[in-house]
């Protein structure tokens, strides 16, 4: 439909964008193909037009057996553009930036030259990784679907629905031990069980896609649905079938224009070839998918409050009971998972489920997608066997932290999470773990941060941002969370006695047992964990109106000059 | 159909049907649970959680405004925990406005007041907020003073589930929610406001109120100033 370029003759044709966006196939197999990383990274780094440079200069070399094409996100960030050369096993980074690869590098290496770039197998981002998730999206087209079927897309469902019956398709899920990847890992079969019992409403049943990521950064679900977004339809669709559910919803952030552009895309094509809409693969099965956008707010990542966004309400959330799964959209039964749960979804159906609780711990099954940032070499996505260590995260995968840094903390589980520190880098990384140790797996983010970060600093980042994503709604969260970051300012500010600490502990306490919603639940976590593992830095700028980190303006005292890299953010 | 259950509240057992809320239970057993966004008749959305209650076995605490009895529970309304909680609740929601009881309207007739009265809360630990917010006096009846509203919701939801009118709604996140009338506009320029002043009646402070009865109101008899201060003798 974006062909239509008003030009003569009866059949449209593809407009100049369109053109330079189709990939260069050659005529029999490839010897080898290019794969030019399209998220929105690597976009940002000019990676379509370099996408179209590279098409020219292969093309203009003559050779007719290699091949170039956009996929999906290729990980490692931090390097970006990134071009991938599956064949070769090479990884071309920072192609044709500044101190990276030169394109001519990569040219030749594609056109039977000397081979470039960087070995894959050698590289610990990459070779330690085990992929799931992300198995197919730095292979397959984005914005294309035959593609992704090409690559034994919509497998899956084919056998889910000609093979198996919705209850087997829900028992294989069961036994694949998942949980939800959203964050709280409650167990996903449980939830579809209790949806596909829930008798049907008016309007039968729904399944919903929570792609509202907000937490400061993480971008996993970003990721994902821009690189790979027919696996996460497929993986609504096989749920849709197991439930019982005719209508489906896609809640995307308005912040990611892309994924939401991409996603739309995937739908109407999905729809064409007959895996989405109604009649699915000439069955008696329906199942229509629409993209809901929200209009920025954190707490609609909240499910109660996603579903009153959905259906056109402010985004509060309500209490619960009644669970969505027993009354949801318009009181319907309805079932929400988290993008990366939905992704995971397809291979779990095409393997088995044992095969997927192969991998992972005695409770947490499976892979974890993390958005790895910070102060770490390696910046970007990656996914990772549960039961990794945290010091293999950091520093094999991350590549540790830049030369004369020292480690001080990781952060996981955003907002509501908390902080790990030095001592506890060789513990796990599971739901149980993590929540022994004060933090939550939360939906991915994993902010790593050296010796230039008061932690004091980050509880109270942390609460400015939960301060300002509260949504009003029940007053501990509303006023406690204000009242919190006061605390924290005056602790900051050197202007705190024991007494405020006191009150900060307190007040914590009470909003984490009285808020409403997860959002104020979760609120005061990142103070708990901070005053668990570094409350020295708390007395250093209470009794001694020091900040160890020289990030804090402490009032009175002129700040350390120099020393506010990887702040975020000192006095407001 | 509801079907009758038995519970523990504060050590006394009680019967309920299967569909009554913990708070209604206690209530029709003369056990007194705090509440403001409450209002029998209404719907309950749980958001002051004053209601809190403890639930033997359960590390939770629940709002017992919207939790339905089940068979068994042990449930505790005033332990000393729930009534700091409830202190600092109420703490909370005046420093969160600006309210000086003295020259309110609702003086005396307050829930936010007597609330504070019952819990014997004495002095205020945390730090108020004063945020700069706006009356709007343009309704010729009424006013509201965003300064002691306490974004209960009981006029949004009298307004629209009794008035069918839906005039009220809470725009705005966090510190920055407010109450307002039709998506924004002046409520002397509500084309949906019938008037009929449930909003008023159900608000538990005075932040909405009729005009007429502010403290500034009552008017000074001028005629009678001059023989109060003796003109006429100078004359």
């Amino acid at each position: 439909m974006t062909g239509a370029s008003g030009t003569e003759g009866a059949v449209a044709r593809p407009t100049r964008a369109r053109r330079q966006a189709e990939p260069l196939v050659p005529q029999g197999p490839a010897r080898a193909s290019a794969h030019v990383c399209q998220a929105a990274g690597c976009l940002s780094m000019g990676s379509d037009t370099l996408f179209a440079e590279l098409k020219e200069r292969v093309l203009a070399s003559g050779a007719r057996d290699v091949a170039v094409k956009r996929v999906g996100c290729l990980g490692l960030c931090s390097a970006g553009p990134l071009v991938e050369v599956p064949e070769q096993g090479r990884m071309f980074e920072r192609l044709d930036q500044p101190g990276g690869v030169p394109l001519d590098e990569l040219v030749a290496s594609l056109t039977g030259g000397a081979l470039g770039g960087r070995e894959l197998g050698e590289e610990p981002f990459y070779s330690r990784q085990v992929k799931v998730v992300l198995e197919r999206s730095g292979r397959v087209d984005p914005e294309k679907i035959e593609d992704y079927v090409a690559d034994g897309g919509y497998e899956a469902l084919t056998k889910a629905m000609t093979t198996m019956s919705p209850d087997e398709v829900i028992d294989e899920v069961v036994k694949s031990g998942l949980r939800g990847r959203g964050g709280a890992g409650y167990p996903t079969g449980l939830k579809w069980r209790t949806v596909a019992k829930a008798a049907a409403g008016p309007e039968g049943k729904y399944v919903v896609c929570n792609a509202d990521e907000g937490d400061p950064g993480a971008f996993m679900d970003r990721s994902v649905l821009e690189s790979c977004p027919q696996q996460v339809l497929e993986g609504m669709a096989i749920a849709a079938y197991a439930v019982g559910a005719s209508r489906g919803y896609v809640y995307a952030r308005a912040e990611y224009p892309l994924a939401v552009k991409r996603l739309t895309t995937a739908i109407r094509q999905a729809e064409r070839e007959g895996y989405l809409g109604r009649e699915v693969l000439g069955t008696r099965f329906d199942f229509q998918v629409e993209v809901r956008i929200g209009a920025g707010a954190f707490v609609c990542g909240e499910e109660t409050a996603l579903l009153a966004s959905i259906q056109g309400g402010r985004g509060t959330p309500r209490p619960r009971p009644p669970y969505p799964a027993t009354s949801g959209l318009w009181g319907c039964p309805t079932l929400i998972n988290n993008v990366e749960t939905f992704a995971n979804i397809a291979s779990l159906v095409e393997r088995s489920g044992e095969a997927f609780a192969s991998i992972g711990t005695e409770r947490s099954k499976g892979t974890k997608v993390f958005a790895l940032t910070g102060a770490v070499t390696n910046t970007g996505l990656i996914e990772v066997p549960m039961g990794l260590s945290l010091r293999e995260i950091v520093f094999d995968i991350g590549g540790g932290l830049a030369e004369g840094r020292k480690f001080k903390a990781v952060q996981t589980g955003g907002p509501s999470g908390g902080c790990i520190p030095e001592h506890l880098l060789d513990m796990t990384v599971d739901y149980e773990t993590l929540s022994q140790a004060g933090s939550i797996m939360g939906s991915g983010g994993m902010i790593v941060m050296d010796d230039t970060s008061c932690m004091v600093d980050v509880a109270r980042y942390f609460m400015d941002f939960c301060r300002e994503e509260s949504c009003g709604k029940c007053l501990p969260c509303r006023v406690g969370t204000q009242e919190m970051y006061l605390l924290l300012n005056r602790i900051c500010s050197g202007r705190a006695g024991m007494v405020h600490l006191a009150r900060l502990e307190e007040l914590a306490t009470m909003v984490r047992a009285t808020s409403l919603c997860g959002l104020g639940q979760g609120a005061p976590n990142p103070v708990f964990s901070t005053l668990r593992y570094f409350r020295d830095e708390y007395m250093a700028h209470i009794q001694d109106q020091v900040c160890p980190a020289g990030v804090c303006q402490i009032e009175g005292v002129p700040a350390v000059a120099g020393t506010h890299a990887g702040s975020h953010g000192g006095e407001r | 159909m509801s079907e009758v259950r038995t519970l523990v509240i504060d050590g006394r057992d009680v019967a309920a049907n299967s569909d009554q809320t913990l708070l209604s239970v206690a209530r029709e057993n003369g056990i007194a649970i705090p509440t403001l966004c409450h209002l029998e008749g209404l719907t309950d959305i749980g958001a002051c959680r004053l209601c809190m209650v403890e639930l033997e076995g359960s590390k939770k605490l629940l709002p017992a405004c919207v939790t339905q009895v089940q068979e068994g529970m042990r449930v505790v309304t005033s332990s000393e925990r729930l009534l700091e909680y409830r202190r600092r609740v109420i703490e909370m929601f005046f420093l969160e406005r600006n309210h000086v009881c003295a020259v309110c309207v609702a003086n005396n007739s307050c829930e936010l007041q007597s609330a504070a009265r019952a819990l014997s809360l004495t002095h205020f630990e945390l730090a108020p907020l004063h945020p700069d917010v706006a009356v709007d006096a343009t309704h010729e009846r009424f006013v509201l003073d965003q300064n002691r509203c306490i974004l209960c919701g009981r006029c949004v939801r009298v307004c629209d589930e009794i008035e069918g009118a839906h005039v009220w709604d809470i725009r705005g996140r966090g510190a920055n929610a407010r109450l307002v009338s039709d998506m924004g506009t002046p409520w002397g320029e509500s084309t949906t406001c019938t008037s009929c002043g449930k909003c008023v009646q159900v608000c538990p402070t005075g932040a909405l109120f009729e005009k007429g009865r502010s403290v500034a109101e009552p008017k000074a008899r001028r005629p009678y100033v001059p023989y109060l201060v003796g003109h006429h003798r100078r004359a």
